[in-house]
């Protein structure tokens, strides 16, 4: 059955998407989010056992399909998913179900609408990771936009409209720009011939595009143009200025898929998309880009270490988070991009776990201030201790999940340049400053007006969260199935 | 050929129930049947070939596919414009038979520029469209606007037409041949001469008033914004696209030659036109007045067709014109039905009108050119046809960065709606089931051209 009538990335895809617009007609909340929990756990389950299958050699049909589409153009409906894109499916999968689960007793208006632009959003992603054509990548990388445009729009904070919209407009600017250079790399690609004959002058897939006939001088504007979308969606400095408000006012749950996964959609493009159809643009202009990542670790986290927002400090980490693992993808040896692959799964179930703590806090004490908030481990003892587990990890101290993909990106970035990885690694130190510095004000010293009357934290989000401990202690204890996954094939894959 | 009989008989017959029918609806119904008509017997004409009128025009017409999936294209958004908003041009005056009437004589206008292959016909098949637009410009008789609308697009239409007929003297003076038929200007042999070249000069401009390009478009904002409502979407669909179809095939067939001399004039058109209309649109507060804006800006990518002139272009042209004219259609039957047509008259639509806002925000989308809808493969193509003649692609950048801040003023509309809190007093006028129907059934022609483009395009090969 599988293979012949399903493949694994279409089930990924079809399966959030027939559940989300499901969703849309359910009238009660209850149900809701009883059936978009199930939708996320089977997701999960799909997801899991395609890792079983994920070596395409011995499984070639069960990752791959391809449909005709505008097949006069030389484009199909083709999705085939690599290894890299079976991880971050299954952090995908993770990451929803993590939501679902933290939202479990969230009240909010028309949940229905929101839990369908949920999974709306879900299937998109999914379909960013698993499309081989440049077209259909294009339109999942748009898709996978609009949801999430509406759903921060709708339930966030005060400011969410400008600040979505800011997010909006810089992330289609930069994909419109991105839709130049495919078309460009379009009409210096191959002609191609379909199994019915049909013939095209031109073709969008993938494998076309690596062997398109460029320039270097071509591939250096292209480059640009390709980044351009990437590194918006990273965010790289100096594209990152929509990324703390956007993070601020989006509602929690919609933070984590801003923050855990769709920044993987740029980092996943650079990887399948940017180095391989361009590699002498990439090499040439790898130094750059290296600097500029570099110097948004240090700068964010300098940032990170007097905010006072909660939410914002969280994303001012996650700046500098990303820009490790682009630094990485760009040194481009073989331990920095497995290193990288397996930091950018790591980073998503760790930041997910941060944003659940935080959103927990804010809606507790109702501020996300850290000057208001104080003493809370004495209130919430249990909290406190999730939350250590996963600020550790954030800090990437050892026995974490987090240490075996920092330590695997700073070896590849110091067979690369020994000074850049010397810049890079004063990032961890500041990141363990602000990280424990948040800890003790937050947690610890006097309690606080805000906190004095808090709960501990309910079943659900005790669930929720140990799931997320086991996860992170887990990969940092014995992190060699991930890592061998990963590694037997080459990490700039197509 | 079919088309042109049908709508100029309908016309006229149109005009008689005017004067015989007493119910007020019938000529609503009359109208969508002949609308009906004509696209059937324009489909017929396209897969057997041969027309039931063979008159024989001394070649004066060309009815390839080219020619007639346009006329259907046009004939299609016309009955979409009247299915949703056939009981509207009640609103405008007491003549409803006579509006109609004239739209038939405008569509058989339009059906003579889409088939002209002299210069003459394409001037008749101008002035078809023109005239009658003048008086629908004005049918508002006591609204001071619509009387301004009127007056200065009659001022502004026959300076234009004056030097369309200046031009056309010119290339019949300038050719070898001495002809106005497009099969025997003979261009390209000996290049152009003098009076050729004012011909060709004088003949872009005229046609850049038509299709509102800049700099050429000054009359378009306050035209659309006096015009009845109903009346503008007409305008700013079928007749636009119309213009741009004979544009495109004046050129083309006439000018296609030496298409290297003139390239630089189309060049700085489209970026004019994309700058002007798109800055301009950020500014407005009112919703009509924006999309008068924005058809300029649309205009700007329309004109790539006549940039490139490859197949791309051709099919892009045809694909542009289907969802420009479905997606504003759509957004200005939403518009109608509004008391106040700022944006903020839109705020907090969704939660009265759930289904209408989604719709909407469908056609806002489609404008946008965001994926899945045919807006976004319409733009696709005529960026493509830019690519493949391997020139000007930094016109490419320019052009998708003018898509980006088309997004801003479309999305302001979005926004208001679905974001913002809803005004004290309702500012949308109830709707009938039927009309809901109507409204969803034209977003899901916009989704289902957006997945499956050959639908439309595969007519033009077959």
């Amino acid at each position: 059955m599988l293979g012949t009538y399903f493949t694994f990335p279409e089930l990924l895809i079809w399966l959030p998407l027939v559940a989300g617009i499901a969703a849309f007609f359910m009238k009660n909340a209850r149900v809701v989010k009883a059936w978009s929990l199930i939708a996320a756990v089977g997701v999960v389950a799909v997801s899991l056992s395609g890792l079983c299958y994920a070596d395409t050699s011995a499984y070639p049909t069960y990752n791959q399909v391809s449909y005709y589409w505008l097949k006069y153009l030389g484009n199909s409906f083709h999705l085939n998913l690599n290894k890299t894109g079976h991880l971050l499916s299954l952090l995908t999968a993770l990451g929803f179900l993590f939501i679902f689960l933290y939202s479990w007793k969230e009240e909010r208006k028309k949940s229905n609408h929101f839990y369908g632009l949920m999974l709306l959003a879900q299937a998109g992603i999914m379909g960013v990771f698993s499309a081989v054509d440049a077209l259909v990548f294009y339109f999942f990388w748009e898709l996978a936009l609009i949801p999430v445009y509406f759903l921060c729009s709708i339930w966030g904070g005060e400011k969410r409209i400008q600040a979505t919209f800011k997010f909006f407009i810089y992330t289609f600017v930069g994909s419109l720009l991105m839709l130049t250079g495919i078309l460009y790399v379009y009409y210096h690609t191959q002609g191609r011939i379909f199994n019915d004959g049909t013939q095209a002058a031109h073709s969008f897939a993938l494998n076309a595009f690596q062997a398109a006939n460029l320039t270097p001088a071509e591939q250096g504007c292209l480059f640009w143009l390709f980044l351009a979308a990437f590194g918006v969606k990273m965010p790289i400095f100096p594209l990152h200025t929509w990324q703390p408000g956007a993070y601020d006012q989006s509602p929690t749950p919609v933070t984590m898929v801003l923050s855990g996964i769709m920044v993987k959609m740029g980092l996943f493009g650079l990887l399948r998309w940017l180095l391989p159809v361009l590699p002498e643009a990439s090499a040439k202009y790898a130094d750059i880009v290296i600097a500029l990542s570099i110097f948004g670790i240090i700068y964010a986290s300098l940032i990170a270490l007097v905010q006072d927002n909660l939410k914002k400090l969280v994303a001012y980490s996650s700046i500098a988070h990303i820009g490790l693992m682009s630094a990485a993808i760009f040194a481009k040896n073989e331990l920095s991009l497995n290193g990288a692959i397996v930091q950018m799964f790591n980073h998503g179930i760790n930041i997910i776990g941060l944003w659940i703590v935080i959103g927990i806090i804010e809606r507790k004490t109702g501020t996300k201030k850290i000057s208001e908030l104080g003493g809370l481990a004495a209130k919430a003892p249990a909290l406190t201790i999730f939350m250590l587990v996963i600020a550790l990890a954030n800090i990437a101290l050892p026995l974490t999940n987090a240490f075996v993909g920092e330590f695997m990106m700073f070896s590849g970035l110091f067979q690369y340049s020994k000074w850049m990885t010397a810049i890079a690694g004063v990032g961890i130190i500041l990141a363990a400053a602000y990280t424990l510095n948040m800890i003790r004000n937050v947690f610890y010293g006097e309690v606080k007006a805000t906190v004095a009357q808090i709960t501990d934290i309910q079943f659900h989000e005790k669930l929720v969260l140990t799931i997320i401990v086991l996860v992170v202690l887990a990969t940092g204890v014995y992190p060699q199935p991930i890592i061998e996954f990963i590694s037997n094939t080459p990490a700039v894959q197509p | 050929m079919n088309a042109i009989v049908l709508t100029a008989i309908w016309g006229v017959l149109m005009m008689f129930t005017g004067a015989f029918a007493q119910s007020k609806t019938m000529p609503k119904y009359l109208a969508i049947a002949g609308i009906l008509l004509a696209f059937v017997a324009n489909a017929l004409e396209l897969y057997s070939g041969a027309p039931f009128f063979n008159i024989d025009t001394q070649q004066m017409l060309r009815t390839g596919n080219f020619n007639l999936v346009f006329i259907a294209v046009s004939l299609a958004a016309t009955g979409l414009l009247f299915l949703l908003n056939g009981r509207d041009f009640e609103k405008i005056g007491m003549h409803v038979a006579e509006y109609f009437a004239l739209i038939f004589f405008i569509m058989c206008g339009v059906a003579i520029v889409a088939t002209f292959n002299t210069l003459l016909l394409l001037f008749l098949g101008i002035e078809i469209i023109t005239i009658p637009l003048f008086i629908l410009a004005g049918a508002e008789k006591r609204n001071l606007k619509s009387n301004e609308a009127a007056l200065k697009y009659f001022l502004m239409g026959s300076f234009s037409t004056g030097i369309m007929l200046m031009g056309i003297a010119f290339m019949y003076g300038g050719n070898p041949s001495g002809s106005f038929s497009l099969n025997h200007m003979n261009i390209g042999t000996d290049g152009l001469n003098l009076y050729l070249t004012i011909g060709m000069i004088l003949l872009l401009v005229a046609m850049a008033f038509k299709v509102s390009a800049a700099p050429f478009h000054f009359w378009t904002p306050d035209v659309y914004d006096g015009a009845p409502a109903i009346i503008t979407s007409f305008m700013a669909t079928v007749v636009k696209i119309a213009g741009f179809f004979s544009f495109v095939r004046l050129f083309e067939n006439a000018f296609g030659a030496v298409h290297a001399e003139w390239q630089v004039l189309i060049v700085v058109m489209i970026v004019a036109t994309l700058f002007i209309g798109n800055i301009t649109a950020v500014f407005q507060q009112s919703v009509k007045r924006m999309l008068a804006y924005s058809s300029i800006a649309q205009a700007g990518f329309m004109l790539i067709a006549l940039l490139a002139l490859n197949d791309m272009a051709r099919e892009g042209l045809i694909l542009y014109s289907a969802g420009y004219s479905i997606a504003t259609i759509g957004i200005f039957s939403v518009l109608i039905r509004m008391s106040d047509y700022t944006i903020d008259g839109f705020n907090g639509l969704v939660k009265s009108q759930p289904l209408v806002a989604v719709c909407a925000a469908v056609f806002l989308l489609s404008l946008t050119g965001i994926p899945l809808t045919v807006g976004f493969l319409s733009k696709f193509w005529m960026l493509s046809a830019i690519v493949e003649t391997g020139k000007h692609f930094w016109l490419v950048v320019f052009a998708v960065i003018f898509a980006a801040v088309s997004a801003y003023y479309y999305f302001r509309v979005i926004q208001a709606m679905f974001f913002k809190p809803e005004n004290q007093e309702p500012t949308y006028i109830r709707v009938s089931s039927g009309y809901k129907a109507m409204l969803v059934f034209t977003a899901l022609l916009i989704l289902l051209l957006g997945v499956m483009p050959y639908l439309l395009i595969d007519w033009l090969y077959s």
